[in-house]
Order: C-alpha cells, then sequence, then structure tokens
C-alpha cells in the first residue's frame, strides 16, 4: 500500500470542522469513491473531527489517498488530550460522558472499511479510518 | 453573525437550509425558530434539507430538537428534501431521526403540514384559544 497524496489538516476550532468535511469530500470524489461512500467517509470525518475538538481538546487530521491493492482515502485524527480510559465502553452505541448521542465512534466505525483507535490516558487519541473504492 | 433566514408564509415557517452548517450555526437556528413559532404561533415548521451533503449526529440531533420543541408549541415540523446518500448514511450511523416527519420534497411537506392542520389536533389549539381569551376577558373585568 502507498500514500499517493497528503496532507494535515488542523481541527482547533468549530470553522476548521467545515473545512474538514469539504476537503474529505474533495478528494474522495477524486479517488472516485461512490456519492454515497463520499457521504459516508465526510459524515464518519465530521463525528470524528467533532470529537477530537470537544473531548481531545483540539488535535490534527491527517487526509492520505491510498493506492494498491485498491484506491481509498485515510484519515487520522490525532490529539493530545485525557486519552480514553475504557475504549470497549466508548465504542458503544450510546455511551457518551459529554451530552451528544453517543454515536461519534461507534456511528463512524459503521461507516467506513478499516478503523483503528488508540488510546492513552493522559497522552492523547488517535483513530485512524480508511473508505475504500 | 452567520444566521439561516426563518420565513414566514402564513401559519407557516420555511427554512432553507443552504450552508454547510456548522455546530453553533444549528444551535441558533433551533433557539431562531422556537421564538419565531413563539412570536408568529406559526401552525407548522417545514426545513428544507435538499442543498445538506451530510447529516451528522449533531444536525440529526438538532433536528429532532427543532421537532420536540415546536410540538410544545404546537406547531407540526416537517423535513424535506433529504438526499438518498444522507438517507442511507443516517441511518447506518445509527440515527432513524424518531419523531420527526419526513416528505420527499417541498410540495409533499406542505400538504403534510396543511392535513395536520386540518386534523383533530386543530380543535384542541382553538378550545385553548378561547379558553384563554375568557380568562383574559374575566381578568379585564
Amino acid at each position: 500500500m502507498s500514500v499517493v497524496d497528503s496532507e494535515t489538516i488542523p481541527v482547533a476550532s468549530e470553522p476548521d470542522m467545515v473545512v474538514v468535511r469539504r476537503r474529505v469530500r474533495e478528494v474522495a470524489a477524486r479517488t472516485g469513491l461512490s456519492l454515497v461512500d463520499q457521504t459516508k467517509l465526510v459524515t464518519a470525518a465530521s463525528e470524528l473531527a467533532r470529537n477530537t475538538l470537544i473531548y481531545g481538546g483540539g488535535g490534527t487530521m491527517l487526509l492520505e489517498s491510498l493506492n494498491g491493492p485498491r484506491l481509498g482515502v485515510r484519515l487520522t485524527f490525532t490529539d493530545k488530550g485525557p486519552g480514553i480510559p475504557n475504549l470497549d465502553l466508548a465504542l458503544r452505541d450510546g455511551f457518551t460522558t459529554g451530552s451528544g448521542l453517543g454515536l461519534g465512534l461507534s456511528g463512524s466505525k459503521r461507516l467506513v472499511n478499516e478503523f483503528e483507535i488508540e488510546s492513552k490516558v493522559g497522552v492523547g487519541t488517535r483513530v485512524a479510518v480508511t473508505r475504500w473504492k | 453573525m452567520e444566521k439561516i433566514p426563518i420565513l414566514r408564509m402564513g401559519e407557516f415557517l420555511l427554512v432553507t437550509i443552504q450552508v454547510d452548517m456548522h455546530d453553533r450555526l444549528a444551535m441558533t437556528l433551533q433557539e431562531d425558530l422556537t421564538t419565531r413559532i413563539n412570536e408568529t404561533g406559526a401552525r407548522g415548521v417545514l426545513i428544507d434539507i435538499s442543498s445538506l451533503e451530510i447529516v451528522d449526529s449533531f444536525i440529526g440531533r438538532m433536528l429532532g430538537n427543532i421537532a420536540a420543541m415546536s410540538r410544545v408549541l404546537d406547531a407540526q415540523t416537517v423535513v424535506v428534501g433529504m438526499q438518498p446518500a444522507v438517507a442511507i448514511t443516517l441511518v447506518e450511523l445509527g440515527m432513524s431521526l424518531p419523531g420527526v416527519r419526513t416528505a420527499l420534497n417541498v410540495d409533499a411537506g406542505m400538504e403534510l403540514l396543511k392535513q395536520a392542520l386540518n386534523g383533530h389536533h386543530s380543535s384542541n389549539r382553538h378550545a385553548f384559544m378561547n379558553g384563554h381569551k375568557a380568562a383574559k376577558n374575566v381578568s379585564r373585568r
């Protein structure tokens, strides 16, 4: 698998979330994802960017175009926030420590083909998702 | 400050969301709509989301909140024009917008609102309004 193209986008404010959604849409369209798959990836990006912003205190998104064996788009959200003490719980539908619906992590996992999460309390959280063409 | 315009058409309020919604804008719309329902006594709210390219859990929750708040204020809400890709994604995300009435397009949405207004619901409102007026008259005497 090789990375064809990549860029890092800050996720530090609400207007950044709009930029995240727009750039993910552009790259997903250019990669040739179907309209439904583009929409799923952009929606997952919106959920994860909100988590980065609200729970992680801000961070970045690495946006990569992948080639080989298939074309795809990978998004990696990284923050240096408090971390998630119990990942199993955090990945459950309806679980939230905030005021949302608890669909951010569990819901976005259903919208992508690959989902990886790493979190260390006091260090931060990294979530990587991939949607293949 | 950026705002989403709310148009009044007879007994209904119309909202067309044409910008990429950030969270604060969604919150503002929620507040503005409830204020306008209260001011105008509107009986229905039609929200056109045909320009929205995504509806995530935040916007979904906002639509649910608007429907619930307007119901409490005796107005019906219909969300119209959701793109098919958005509908597929929303359901997979785990949100089926419970409590939110939907219609395919503005015409169908207006029809739904008119039907709701002509239903038994309106007679309740009538009784309440008359009661309200009567109470006012009493207090003036």
